[in-house]
């Protein structure tokens, strides 16, 4: 199953389920909804945190929150 | 006329709650481009139409009323609190276009709770930019609010805004989400319980895991007839209220708001691509760091001299107009003496609070925290730590306060306790003395010697930052998840206005604060100095003129005669005077200057018979080892209160110890110790450098810590440790290098 953290540069996921009882409710308020769709935008040197833009919102959080949303990857869009 | 109306601002960070504020009252609060720039509540007043007048409260940003860390908790304290004296009348939520329907969460929620609530959408001048077009009738019903569409920027809407608070009877306060929808049985079985009351009020006090209410959580615990559910099944529940809170929303958003993808441009995605990058980003970062130094130390040297020649002026001016009198020697001595060595620092200040401006302005701050977060972690540190860390570089009590966003407890009090071992600005002026006179003038690789030793100092205190963090996160045993969560906001260029006014701002106060405590301080020391009880100090002239006749003139005098006779004899010569009258003039010279020795010798020695030089040398034994005499001692002593004091110290013991008016730096290159070598030589420069660099002289941060931590065990802790860790560096350097 993947989650936000197996992202790639650029690609495109839609938010499928997450453990529910280990994510933040703040995340959620944030627009972490199943449905919504993140984009990953860059990686932070060492790889560690990932800046994501969730639905509308551009933010970073650390690998080990984005390992607890899984996702659908959307496959390959044609290169911007 | 009835009283004020209560006006809340609330909204996400950085949606522009303060710059409404400023708009509303006139007011000149902080404004950055950093989600966390307000911390505190911030009240104004505002007038409105019809000779209404408003009181408007501007809080801290928050993404919702579940909080997670300090600043965000203000907000939903004032809002269950119906009995507090800032309660709202009406909420006016602050939404930033570009994030309309993140920002619209926090406003069904505010609504929830029956407060009339008003809709801010801000930004309106990015709305073409970014391709978006909005509604706003429709929206209004749907969302049953008015909506006044703002842009602070072009300063419109805000007059909308004020009718809207004006009329603010007539602003619906039914509630968007009805709660019960989130659980039926749950919260039928909360309203029997408690028939009389709000449910999503007794909701958020539920839920809530912020101990601010504690009577409140007690007494529904205590309701015998009411169970409440296990924290799992209320996360369940919470999870339920969100997502039924953003169907509502996407519904309402789905016909009112239309973006235009293909119209949107910005430079988001090419800026964050260079700034983020894995090598590009942190030389950038370095760069930048690098810039900064050097207009601290070189482009602020020109006007700092012209500051100092003209405090020396001043002073003789003083004294040669005024008539010669007490008033006009503690004028000359105590006041101007003391103030020039504030003063002088103002262009290195003022270039420090225009670079942090900078960085905050134009959204590159987030960026540093992105960058630095992975690095900071291995010391309990966050990435959030970062922010207080560099702009402890200008102050470590607002950098205090900026820890507030850091949602872990342990991370949030280790970089507390850390930060000031930064380089604030009170110690740039010790530094810079100190370098001008210790370190020679070289360069290295292009750089100059005392630039490196200004940039070795910062990383020094930066470096023992992390060093004691490293040991704190093994020492603490704190438990305490977190959340690193932080918003990348979009670049803007800076406001010359927002930048210019912190600059102006920061550095009055920096003047002023420190300003009233050197004047005191000034003054008392000009008054121990120039008093004194025993005989020593009474019959001074009849001491020192029979020590003269015996002994000969002190080496100080010496090389005070010597000196001014050669740089005299040169200009002679250059100007063509012939042998005979050269020598004639040099000795008329000579008796001129002995004169003047001997009543600066007499000055001197009456100093030291003083109260202050009597204390000094009381207390001279524990700083002796470092390579300090009395007076630097008692320079470091007042240090306590303040840093920037020691520089004022000096000025004010050496002038009332001289009869010359001379610049702070010449006098204390000057000065000599008992084996007639010069008092700051690089030994006893490099130890009072390092003591500087650790050692807790501040009040100020030390009561801020104190209301941070709430308790005084921490900054008891920090300033028993940094004090004796900077004494052990400062004595282990000096005996190193004598
Ligand atoms: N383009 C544009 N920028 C704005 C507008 N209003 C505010 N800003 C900018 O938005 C940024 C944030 O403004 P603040 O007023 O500090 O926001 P805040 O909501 O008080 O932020 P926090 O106190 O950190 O939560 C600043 O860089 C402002 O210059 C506007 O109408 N248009
Ligand atoms: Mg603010």
């Amino acid at each position: 199953m993947a989650t936000v953290a197996d992202l790639i540069h650029g690609q495109k996921g839609i938010i499928k389920d997450f453990s529910e009882h280990l994510l933040p409710i703040k995340l959620l308020e944030l627009g972490c909804l199943p449905g919504n769709s993140v984009e990953l935008v860059q990686v932070a040197p060492l790889n560690d945190p990932i800046y994501i833009n969730l639905s509308g919102s551009h933010i970073a959080i650390r690998r080990s929150l984005a390992e607890l949303i899984e996702l659908d990857i959307i496959e390959e869009t044609q290169a911007p | 006329m009835s009283k004020n109306i209560n006006v809340a601002l609330i909204g996400n960070p950085n949606t522009g709650k303060t710059s409404v504020f400023n708009q509303l009252t006139g007011l000149n609060q902080k404004v950055g481009n950093y989600p966390g720039i307000t911390v505190e509540k911030k009240e104004g007043i505002c007038k409105l139409p019809r000779g209404v007048k408003a009181h408007i409260l501007d809080l801290p940003g928050t993404y919702s009323l579940n909080t997670t860390s300090l600043d965000e908790s203000l907000v939903v304290e004032l809002l269950l609190n119906k009995n507090d004296k800032d309660y709202p009348d009406v909420a006016v939520v602050i939404s930033d276009v570009e994030n309309l329907k993140r920002n619209l969460f926090l406003f069904t929620q505010i609504k929830d709770l029956k407060i009339p609530t008003i809709l801010v959408i801000n930004m309106a001048d990015r709305m073409s930019r970014k391709g978006i077009s909005l509604d706003v009738a429709a929206m209004e019903e749907k969302l049953d609010t008015k909506i006044a569409l703002v842009s602070t920027r072009k300063r419109q809407g805000i007059d909308r805004l004020k009718e809207l608070i004006a009329d603010y009877k007539n602003i619906s306060s039914a509630p968007n989400l009805d709660a019960k929808r989130i659980s039926p049985e749950y919260f039928e079985r909360l309203q029997r319980t408690f028939p009389n009351e709000d449910l999503y009020k007794l909701w958020l006090v539920i839920t809530q895991d912020v101990n601010f209410m504690p009577i409140e959580k007690k007494r529904i615990q205590d309701a015998t007839d009411f169970t409440t559910k296990s924290k799992e099944e209320l996360k369940k529940l919470q999870h339920k209220e969100t997502v039924l809170r953003y169907q509502f929303i996407n519904n309402t958003l789905k016909e009112t708001y239309k973006v235009d993808f293909l119209a949107a441009k910005g430079l988001r995605g090419s800026l964050d691509k260079l700034l983020t990058h894995k090598v590009f980003g942190y030389l950038i970062f370095f760069v930048i760091l690098l810039t900064i130094f050097q207009a601290i130390f070189d482009w602020s040297s020109y006007p700092m001299d012209f500051i100092d020649e003209q405090f020396a002026m001043a002073s003789e001016w003083v004294k040669n107009t005024l008539p010669p009198g007490i008033f006009t020697d503690l004028l000359a001595e105590g006041i101007i003496a003391g103030i020039g060595g504030i003063v002088i620092f103002i262009p290195q200040i003022a270039f420090l609070f225009l670079f942090i401006s900078l960085l905050e302005e134009s959204g590159y701050m987030s960026r540093v925290v992105f960058l630095m977060d992975r690095l900071m972690r291995p010391f309990g540190l966050s990435g959030k730590s970062i922010v207080p860390l560099i702009s402890g570089t200008a102050c470590a009590i607002p950098a205090v306060m900026a820890t507030r966003t850091i949602e872990n407890w342990k991370e949030r009090l280790i970089t507390i306790l850390v930060t000031p071992f930064t380089t604030c600005s009170a110690r740039l002026p010790v530094y810079l003395i100190l370098i001008a006179l210790v370190i020679p003038k070289g360069t290295f690789l292009g750089l100059s010697y005392q630039a490196l030793t200004l940039m070795l100092l910062y990383l020094i205190g930066f470096g023992m930052a992390i060093f004691s963090a490293m040991v704190l996160n093994k020492i603490l045993k704190i438990k305490s998840r977190s959340l690193f969560m932080v918003e990348m906001p979009t670049y803007r260029l800076p406001l010359f206005k927002n930048v210019a006014y912190t600059v102006l701002e920061k550095t009055k106060s920096f003047v002023f604060g420190a300003g009233k405590i050197i004047l005191a301080i000034s003054i008392v020391l000009w008054f121990l100095g120039s008093n004194g009880y025993s005989d020593d100090f009474k019959n001074a002239e009849h001491i020192v003129s029979e020590r003269i006749e015996k002994d000969g003139l002190s080496t100080y005098s010496k090389n005070y005669i010597q000196n001014n006779v050669a740089s005299y004899r040169e200009a002679a010569l250059a100007d063509g005077m012939s042998a005979t009258v050269l020598q004639d003039s040099i000795t008329v010279l000579t008796e001129e200057l002995k004169e003047r020795a001997i009543a600066q010798e007499i000055s001197s020695y009456k100093l030291e018979h003083s109260y202050i030089g009597q204390a000094g040398k009381a207390f001279e034994p524990f700083v002796k080892p470092l390579g300090y005499d009395w007076k630097i001692g008692i320079a470091v002593l007042t240090s306590f209160a303040a840093r920037e004091v020691f520089v004022g110290t000096l000025a004010t013991i050496y002038s009332v110890g001289s009869d010359e008016e001379e610049t702070i730096k010449n006098r204390m290159a000057a000065e000599l110790d008992d084996e007639g070598r010069p008092l700051f030589n690089l030994a006893s420069g490099i130890s009072l450098m390092l003591f500087y660099a650790f050692a807790m002289q501040c009040m100020s941060t030390l009561a801020i810590v104190k209301r941070e931590t709430n308790s005084w065990k921490w900054p008891l802790f920090q300033l028993g440790f940094m004090s004796v860790f900077a004494y052990i560096v400062a004595l282990i350097a000096y005996q190193l290098l004598i």
